[in-house]
């Protein structure tokens, strides 16, 4: 989506990421992020029109993960929320969709998860087709192992790295989004989130050419992704970079890749995207988040500074 | 302005175990009739959206990834909400949002739960590292809750027995309903056994699979479709703590103010008498009374006395839950969309047999947690004018 009616931008980001949290709960270690975002914005809870959060019950080992978790943002009174079983990338599209509503001019994202309390690479084959093959139980380097070979076997890419253990890290991002006018009250360097789309396919890695991301190339033209200086690529495993340069036609523009905590990965390439533009480092960046496994989902953003 | 409409709608056969299908079979099911309904194919649909409680419930993780192309998604934005058992609702909202914003024109939107492939009240009552576990599921929770409001309001001991044989009485009419019990009475809710005092086995919801999809278009596209549209008038959620000291559990501020959100913004000033009828989540028989005050239609500790004068029966002035309810079909994730989904069908003259005569204006509601998450929308024959 691009051309908003009212255009967005993020006004400030706070982060917080550890190979292992095992001191703090999820409220205690998302409390001082938001905290942080909020009062780099100038906000507190009671001023923000939507909230919004990614997380998942698996990598908390208990259900509703998100309900606890609400308590660092201090719903009281009662405030306007809702929550995606999905990286924070995606809760960040859904509150550009509710800022579009006149009188929901502030939003508050966040992600947040803890995986090091379980196994992450055996819990990721539960995403996969419950009844033909999450019983074979893959794991989710594994199936990135079969994705680098694919690509070395294609023969297009020159040096295919191989694929090290999945990366388990705890962490949370917050980041503050406004409109138009407000975004101009509440910073001095409004980040405007110019473009932002999604795409899925197929979870059947038999039917896709795992060499490739056509989700990634789709979902960057409708962000208007093109003439980015740099991006911000969230890649579970580093052959992936290769894959999303190819897709989003980046050539040798730098890449900011990494991986992050699950759920919280693709927000925090956001925030940091968002913090080099602020910075006057880049005029205009990309974002990119992504789910699933071998790139099954992509999201591009682009970021973009200057008066709006 | 209305600018989104449901133009489709779809539901399983709600039971307890839907083992002849998948769980992407399910949801196929319930969104094949959807876009029956609205007259389209899967190629016409912009994105999708799904919305179910914990994944724990059917033990897959961020099902959409499974789902992509069973639902035809692939190629196109999908995403997955999740607000505990107000999702259904929750998800009907975020849905609207991304039609009004003019991202997309025509969104699938798909709730369910197959709770036959995992158990429940297993995943409902897991120890949370630090506390207590109580091992008493939702209805161990809710229990002195409704007791609190039984002292509160007075209110005589039958109340729930007779709104747990309103709603299966109305759930004979209806052809998805999972609980048919034609000779359901007043004495066989009182001897059915205690569960959760004051609630009793028949006075509790069923666990059941099942889907239910609706479709959401623009205002071009709707005035275009073969049946009639139910225009979108407003749409509100709210979210509060699970605890805290402020917390009023019986009639929750959370719930308070989204009514009175939804309500403003469809220009509702009396509900009870603007509203023809309303699909609200009432997963033991005293919610039923809790709600209708919490909902504004009655003042507060009167609300029981709506359900013993008749009031919410089909044949009262406010008809709640003329489907049969959360009490009589239960997939968790899609209970909400249910409850949005039925408002929409009275409103399109389209609920068959348990049809609301006339209704225009319609309450869709669902709640969640701790009685702590709430979605509304408030749906219509015709277009909201300005």
């Amino acid at each position: 989506m691009r051309d908003f009616n009212r255009p967005v931008a993020i006004v400030s980001s706070a982060s917080f990421e550890t190979p292992s949290e095992p001191a703090r709960n999820e409220v205690e270690m998302l409390l001082p992020v938001i905290q942080k975002a909020m009062a780099d914005a100038g906000l507190t809870q009671q001023d923000i029109g939507f909230t919004v959060s990614g997380s998942s019950d698996y990598l908390q080992g208990f259900p509703f993960a998100f309900v606890g978790a609400l308590d660092a943002v201090g719903p009281w009174p009662p405030i306007r929320e809702s929550h995606l079983e999905m990286d924070g990338a995606f809760a960040l599209a859904e509150a550009i969709a509710v800022l579009q509503h006149d009188g929901i001019d502030t939003a508050l994202v966040y992600a947040f998860a803890r995986p090091s309390r379980g196994e992450l690479d055996r819990t990721l084959a539960l995403q996969l087709d419950p009844y033909t093959v999450a019983p074979l139980n893959p794991d989710g380097r594994g199936l990135a192992g079969l994705q680098a070979q694919a690509m070395r076997d294609s023969g297009r890419f020159a040096d295919v790295p191989d694929v090290p253990p999945t990366y388990v890290a705890d962490g949370a991002t917050a980041v503050v989004l406004a409109v138009g006018d407000r975004a101009k009250e509440l910073t001095a360097n409004p980040v405007w989130v110019t473009g932002i789309d999604h795409r899925i396919e197929a979870p059947a890695l038999g039917v896709r050419d795992l060499t490739t991301s056509v989700s990634a190339k789709v979902a960057g033209e409708h962000a208007g992704a093109a003439g980015a200086e740099a991006a911000w690529l969230h890649t579970p495993y580093p052959h992936q970079e290769l894959l999303l340069r190819e897709a989003l036609g980046l050539g040798d523009r730098p890449a900011h890749c990494a991986a992050g905590p699950m759920m919280v990965g693709g927000l925090e390439r956001f925030a940091q995207a968002s913090r080099a533009v602020a910075a006057g480092d880049v005029s205009k960046a990309v974002a990119h988040a992504t789910s699933g496994p071998c790139l099954q989902q992509n999201l591009v953003g682009v970021l973009e500074g200057g008066a709006r | 302005m209305s600018k989104v409409a449901v133009v489709g709608v779809g539901q399983t056969k709600y039971a307890a175990k839907r083992q002849d299908v998948s769980i992407a079979g399910l949801l196929r099911e319930a969104a094949k009739r959807a876009l029956d309904d609205a007259g389209m194919t899967w190629s016409d649909i912009d994105a999708v959206v799904i919305g179910k409680a914990p994944d724990m419930f059917e033990g897959v993780m961020m099902p959409e990834l499974y789902l992509a192309d069973a639902l035809g998604a692939v190629g196109k934005p999908m995403m997955r909400v999740h607000t505990a058992g107000s999702v259904g609702g929750s998800t009907g909202v975020m849905a609207t949002h991304l039609v009004e914003s003019g991202a997309h024109k025509r969104v699938l939107v798909v709730c369910f739960e197959k709770q036959s492939e995992s158990n429940a009240t297993w995943a409902l009552s897991i120890r949370l590292p630090f506390t207590g576990g109580s091992v008493t599921g939702a209805g161990g929770f809710f229990a002195p809750v409704i007791r609190a409001y039984m002292r509160r309001a007075n209110a005589p001991d039958d109340i729930g027995i007779k709104v747990a044989v309103k709603d299966r009485l109305n759930a004979l009419n209806n052809q998805y309903a999972h609980l048919k019990i034609p000779d359901i009475s007043e004495e066989m809710v009182r001897e059915s056994p205690m569960l959760w005092d004051p609630i009793r086995y028949l006075e509790t919801c069923p666990s059941s699979d099942g889907a239910c999809a609706v479709v959401l278009a623009d205002a071009d596209t709707a005035k275009a479709v073969k049946n009639p549209p139910a225009w979108i008038h407003s749409t509100a959620i709210r979210s509060e703590p699970t605890m805290g000291a402020g917390r009023d559990v019986v009639n929750p501020h959370a719930g308070r103010d989204c009514a009175k959100e939804v309500y403003a913004k469809a220009g509702i000033t009396d509900p009870r008498r603007e509203l023809d009828c309303a699909e609200i989540y009432v997963p033991f028989s005293w919610y039923e009374p809790m709600w209708m005050e919490n909902l504004g239609f009655a003042a507060e500790g009167e609300g029981w006395k709506m359900v013993d004068d008749g009031s919410t029966s089909m044949s009262g002035d406010m008809p709640i839950n003329p489907s049969g309810g959360v009490l009589s079909s239960n997939p968790i994730g899609a209970s909400g969309m249910c409850r949005f989904a039925e408002a929409a069908l009275q409103v399109r003259g389209m609920a068959g047999e348990h049809q609301v005569p006339n209704a225009s204006r319609a309450l869709g509601h669902a709640y969640g947690g701790g009685a702590q998450f709430f979605a509304m929308w408030v749906v219509g024959s015709d277009p909201l004018s300005e």
